[in-house]
């Protein structure tokens, strides 16, 4: 069986990747707005056909611990949640960066704080981008602007964690969750073996079978010069992420006067607010960030060096209009426009908002 | 061609299946298409609602406040989605239930009375169907051969047998269909 195009939600293409790309173990608890990753999986029972492990575990501390043991076993697993369950597990994705282990962990964001509404928001990008946990580390976070990249994510978020063996995280909302868009899936990939593992991770504790060699995972260094050089290493691996893999898509930049930073679903809507712009005259472009971590910096810097004005349009109270202010070193205006809360801004509300700026 | 629907009722109504048949009939045509509802907890019980948008091209938001076509089929979506239709756009809906009725002289309105076609022949569970009927004879945006694939691809395959009262369904709507008021 080749490629084939389906319709489906954001959420089930998460579940439709992980089972197609040779994922190995998702442990999750549900939570609105992606609790149909875990039922998309569970209707789909991989254990049976690729061997994937499906299980919900009894909390999301739960979920991202048993996450933490299986990255340990140099296995590709993952996890779901949405906003407040995100919160409960920064502990987990703290320690899995500081034992430098590969896996995969998605929040679908809902409005927040606190238990939050379950609309969708874009509030989670502090906390995913500059750590929710404690300690020097970073989650490489891809930010998917439509189904087919909840999709493709899945595969690359593994990919880039076990090239960096850090924790990845897809950062999604509701809105690109509950949409069902065409998507063309791949055929099913094999999940790798134990010799596989074996051979290419040898950080992972597979068991020493008699070989004398012992793999010991673990977060914890009480000598602080050791552990100074345990942070070198994983600060170097940071730097190499952010000259590899910052990732971007520029949308009609090149004749632009000003220019909308957005990212995932408000992307979307400023697509829809660049055409009724440019209907009205308004030379606006789009700067849609697909990595948040690494932010696209140099890209944004040279793009958006050259307009008059930078709208950052985000689904919160203004968070990512800082490492945009940052990008062009406040040599370019840049103003917010966000709603939160649960509430998405509406494509002429964003142009209204644009309009404000121009004048 | 860009077409942005949203179709709003209760919930229990089939709102969001008629939506997911249109979306599918829609990829059978080879267009781009996005289904997105409403989730939040008004969907028990209260008011729900879908923006479906098919298109030749890349679709840009798939969350709108402006509509080419709404299908409206209670009076808490009347009230929340009349004043969207663009100018020269569309708007169908069941009158039942309906007590004050559209006043935009701006855009075409059509009523199908699907409900008591539907308790009349006494298959309110097609009720949708009939609905969908109505908006396909004012815009045939996909073909009864699509619609056919359409409803293969979102029906389990245990409802496979009820497609022909599905189509059934479809054409009776599009027999209902009434002008209400025309540009």
């Amino acid at each position: 069986m080749a490629k084939q195009l389906v319709l489906m939600k954001g959420n089930q293409a998460i579940a439709e990747a992980a089972i197609r790309c040779g994922c190995d173990g998702y442990f999750g608890y549900p939570i609105t707005p992606q609790s149909e990753v875990l039922e998309h999986l569970m209707a789909e029972r991989p254990y049976l056909t690729t061997g994937m492990v499906v299980l919900q575990a009894e909390s999301e501390l739960a979920s991202i611990n048993m996450v933490y043991a299986g990255a340990a076993a140099g296995k590709r697993v993952m996890t779901s949640s949405s906003s407040p369950g995100f919160s409960l597990m920064q502990e987990g994705l703290s320690y899995i960066a500081g034992a430098e282990l590969p896996a995969l962990c998605v929040n679908v964001v809902r409005g927040g704080p606190g238990l939050g509404t379950i609309q969708p928001s874009q509030s989670d990008y502090f906390q995913t981008t500059k750590g929710g946990g404690h300690g020097d580390y970073r989650l490489i976070t891809l930010a998917p602007a439509s189904v087919q990249e909840m999709y493709d994510f899945v595969e690359l978020g593994f990919d880039l964690a076990f090239k960096y063996r850090n924790p990845v995280a897809i950062l999604s909302d509701g809105v690109i969750g509950q949409v069902m868009e065409k998507v063309m899936v791949d055929d099913y990939k094999p999940r790798w073996t134990n010799e596989y593992i074996e051979e290419n991770c040898p950080w992972a504790a597979t068991g020493h079978r008699s070989t004398g060699k012992h793999r010991i995972v673990t977060s914890l260094e009480l000598e602080a010069l050791k552990q100074e050089a345990i942070n070198d290493r994983i600060q170097a691996k940071y730097r190499k992420c952010e000259e590899e893999d910052a990732r971007y898509e520029a949308i009609q930049c090149d004749d632009a006067e000003y220019v909308f930073v957005a990212y995932g679903s408000a992307a979307r809507i400023c697509m829809k607010s660049v055409e009724l712009a440019r209907a009205e005259g308004i030379k606006v472009g789009l700067i849609r960030p697909i990595t948040l971590w690494p932010f696209p910096t140099k890209a944004v810097k040279e793009i958006g060096g050259r307009m008059k004005k930078i709208l950052s349009v985000e689904m919160n109270a203004g968070q990512m209009i800082e490492d945009v202010k940052l990008a062009v070193d406040c040599n370019v205006p840049v103003e917010h426009y966000g709603r939160y809360g649960g509430v998405i801004p509406t494509p002429v509300e964003i142009l209204d908002a644009l309009k404000k700026m121009v004048k | 061609m860009t077409e942005e629907i949203i179709i709003a009722g209760f919930g229990g109504q089939g709102v969001l299946s008629m939506g997911k048949i249109l979306a599918y009939a829609g990829i059978m045509q080879d267009k781009e298409v996005s289904w997105l509802p409403s989730y939040g907890p008004e969907m028990r019980g209260g008011t729900s609602n879908v923006t479906v948008i098919i298109s030749d091209e890349r679709i840009c938001s798939p969350y709108l406040n402006q509509f080419d076509t709404a299908i409206i089929l209670n009076q808490q979506s009347m009230d929340k989605f009349e004043s969207a239709v663009k100018p020269g756009g569309l708007l169908i809906y069941d009158p039942n239930g309906i007590t004050h009725h559209p006043t935009r002289k701006d855009i075409n309105i059509y009523q199908v009375a699907a409900t008591d076609k539907a308790s009349e022949l006494g298959i309110s569970k097609l009720f949708n169907m009939i609905v969908l009927g109505g908006f396909l004879k004012v815009k045939p945006l996909v073909t009864p051969e699509m619609l056919h694939k359409g409803l293969e691809k979102s029906l389990p395959e245990r409802h496979h047998h009820l497609i022909p009262k599905n189509e059934e369904a479809v054409e009776i709507g599009k027999g209902l269909l009434t002008p209400y008021h025309t540009l």
